[in-house]
């Protein structure tokens, strides 16, 4: 959660373009975090279903598998807007939002 | 082929068209072409074949169990009333979209990947409208958000760039709130599936996780819908992305990602607290207003008409959160309409610019009037638009309007009222610049009509304009109100998609 705020400031606070995409991961790892530790157990195991083991305290399987998807996700939104942000260094030779403003109104 | 059987295949088609776009778009020449038109085409009649076919299906509900897995385990697709109506939305206006881009994207150089990104992203809408596990919602929805923050930026120009930029930090901060909004509900209920958490909510005493929840949905949401408080990225994306995409953005992917995923989860798991449709009936009359505001200002054609969609989904949220049975009909009605005449407003924007216009209103002074086609059917957009009686738009907004007077919000339906004006004042500007101006030819050659593909789409979706008003008769009228009666269902909405299931 702290986590959370802390990307979510940067976000809104940051002007340089990288910081922001680094505010955003932050915030992506946070709600990841939080998943993951959704599903845990104390003292237990991997949750891999196998003869000899008893079916005994082991860590949710499900937010794992969500995690999973979500990272997937993170990562193409990552790439992407690392992506964008170097072309919009290209094209107005600057990272500093506030002298990208082409569009008003 | 039975209908079930069907139901995969809203994700299975624009994902293959999408693979093989990329994989072979670039060596075959009208390959692009082609295969996305069919691909739109088929998945267009499929819509409508399954809507059809519902009606002999008991109980009007298809549930279809991904690799025969019963739904509280395994992963399922729900096709009901309201799925069924957000597919034939969001596939007609892909489906004509695709027709208009065959032209319009010539001057753009990478086609196939145009195509690939098109596809995605109808890939991702359909897949929104029929997920049935929360999370798979989750996954689509940012397939279809990933593919439109790529396709803002297609043109590669500064501004396209910086809308895309915005856009793009925008939805991923609206991703992330949603995503811990799943993760408190899964949390609280150990459960993915909707229906089956709209169960285990109603079992459970002292839902402290539900406000907390509801308000991180409607603020993740309401960015992707562009409501009012949450706007900033719309006017930026629409008027910077091309033509066929920005009447796709603002015609369905608003509107499915936004509109369709807050209200279902709203009313289907979390069971529709009177205090947040309230908040939300607030936010849609501000937007209503505000927007119209804001629209009379512009002076880039395509701007004014993203500022005018913001209040249509103002009306659209704010028809849908009064819940009665009328309000929610109006709403969805007028979410059909939108999805007609904001995208053949975005296609003229597009074919004006197509002609040489460019899209500011200065500069495009006098163009239409070489373009009989453009002009004819933007007048029939705009009239439909600010709700002129016999067209479509007028009908849904009167029913919004009695909606609201008929629970006693008279303000908001004033506000309604006054909204409607400011569209028809902004879009008459619009008009007067563009099609009753004289041209100074001296400047820039006025070519006459676009090419047949875009005069066809445009045709097609002014005439749908004229006959949508005609949902509105008993026979036909099921379409909606069948969509409309799955968000009246609430939570018993569960019991009925888990009797459908072990069927």
């Amino acid at each position: 959660m702290i986590l959370f705020c802390i990307g979510l400031y940067g976000v809104l606070r940051k002007r340089n373009i990288v910081k922001i995409i680094i505010g955003l991961a932050i915030m992506g790892y946070s709600v990841n975090l939080f998943l993951v530790l959704l599903g845990y157990r104390f003292h237990g195991r991997a949750p891999i279903d196998s003869h000899d083991q008893a079916i005994l305290n082991m860590v949710d399987p499900i937010p794992q598998a969500v995690v999973a998807t979500a990272i997937v996700i993170g990562m193409a939104v990552m790439a992407l807007l690392t992506g964008i942000s170097i072309r919009l260094y290209e094209k107005y030779g600057t990272f500093d939002i506030t002298k990208i403003r082409k569009l008003k109104g | 082929m039975k209908v079930i059987s069907i139901i995969p295949l809203f994700v299975i088609i624009p994902l293959g068209a999408a693979f093989l776009n990329s994989l072979i778009g670039k060596f075959i020449k009208r390959f692009g072409d082609v295969f996305t038109l069919a691909s739109a085409a088929v998945l267009c009649g499929f819509s409508i074949y399954a809507r059809i076919a519902l009606e002999s299906v008991p109980g009007k509900i298809l549930v279809y169990k991904i690799g025969g897995w019963v739904p509280p385990f395994g992963i399922c697709l729900v096709f009901d009333g309201l799925s069924s109506f957000m597919l034939i939305v969001i596939n007609l206006a892909a489906f004509l979209a695709a027709v208009y881009a065959i032209n319009y994207m010539e001057k753009y150089t990478d086609k196939a990947k145009f195509y690939t990104l098109f596809s995605l992203m109808i890939c991702g809408l359909n897949g929104v409208a029929v997920a049935g596990d929360i999370f798979n919602m989750f996954v689509f929805l940012e397939i279809a958000s990933i593919a439109s923050y790529a396709l803002v930026a297609f043109g590669t120009e500064a501004e396209e760039l910086e809308a895309s930029f915005k856009y793009a930090i925008m939805g991923t901060v609206a991703s992330s709130f949603i995503l811990i909004g799943i993760a408190f509900l899964y949390g609280f209920t150990s459960t993915l599936n909707m229906a089956d958490i709209a169960r285990v909510l109603s079992y459970k005493q002292n839902a402290w996780v539900i406000p907390f929840v509801s308000v991180l949905f409607i603020a993740g949401f309401g960015l992707k819908s562009a409501m009012m408080p949450f706007h900033a990225w719309l006017p930026d994306a629409h008027s910077s992305a091309p033509a066929p995409i920005s009447a796709l953005l603002s015609g369905v992917l608003i509107k499915t990602l936004g509109v369709y995923s807050l209200f279902r989860i709203l009313f289907n798991v979390i069971g529709a607290p009177a205090n947040y449709l309230g908040a939300l009936m607030f936010l849609g009359a501000v937007s209503i207003v505000l927007a119209g505001i804001l629209s009379l200002s512009q002076t880039n054609f395509k701007r004014l008409l993203a500022y005018s969609s913001i209040g249509q989904i103002g009306y659209i949220v704010l028809g849908i959160s009064l819940g009665t049975p009328l309000g929610i009909f109006g709403g969805l009605f007028h979410l059909f309409n939108h999805s007609i005449f904001k995208p053949l407003l975005f296609l003229n924007a597009g074919a004006i610019d197509y002609a040489g216009g460019g899209k500011e209103l200065n500069e495009a002074k006098g163009f239409g009037r070489h373009m009989p086609f453009t002009d004819k059917t933007n007048l029939i957009a705009s009239l439909s638009i600010s709700g002129v009686p016999p067209f479509s738009g007028f009908f849904s907004k009167l029913i919004i309007i009695i909606a609201c007077a008929q629970k006693l919000h008279f303000g908001y339906a004033l506000c309604a009222v006054i909204g409607s004006i400011l569209t028809l004042c902004a879009l008459m500007k619009a008009r007067r610049f563009i099609f009753l101006e004289d041209a100074d030819t001296k400047e820039k050659k006025v070519t006459g009509e676009v090419p047949w593909a875009m005069v066809f789409s445009m045709v097609f979706l002014a005439s749908m304009c004229l006959l949508a008003g005609f949902l509105l008769i008993p026979y036909l009228r099921v379409f909606i109100s069948d969509a409309s009666a799955v968000l009246l269902k609430g939570t018993s909405y569960a019991d009925i998609i888990m009797r459908a299931a072990l069927r």
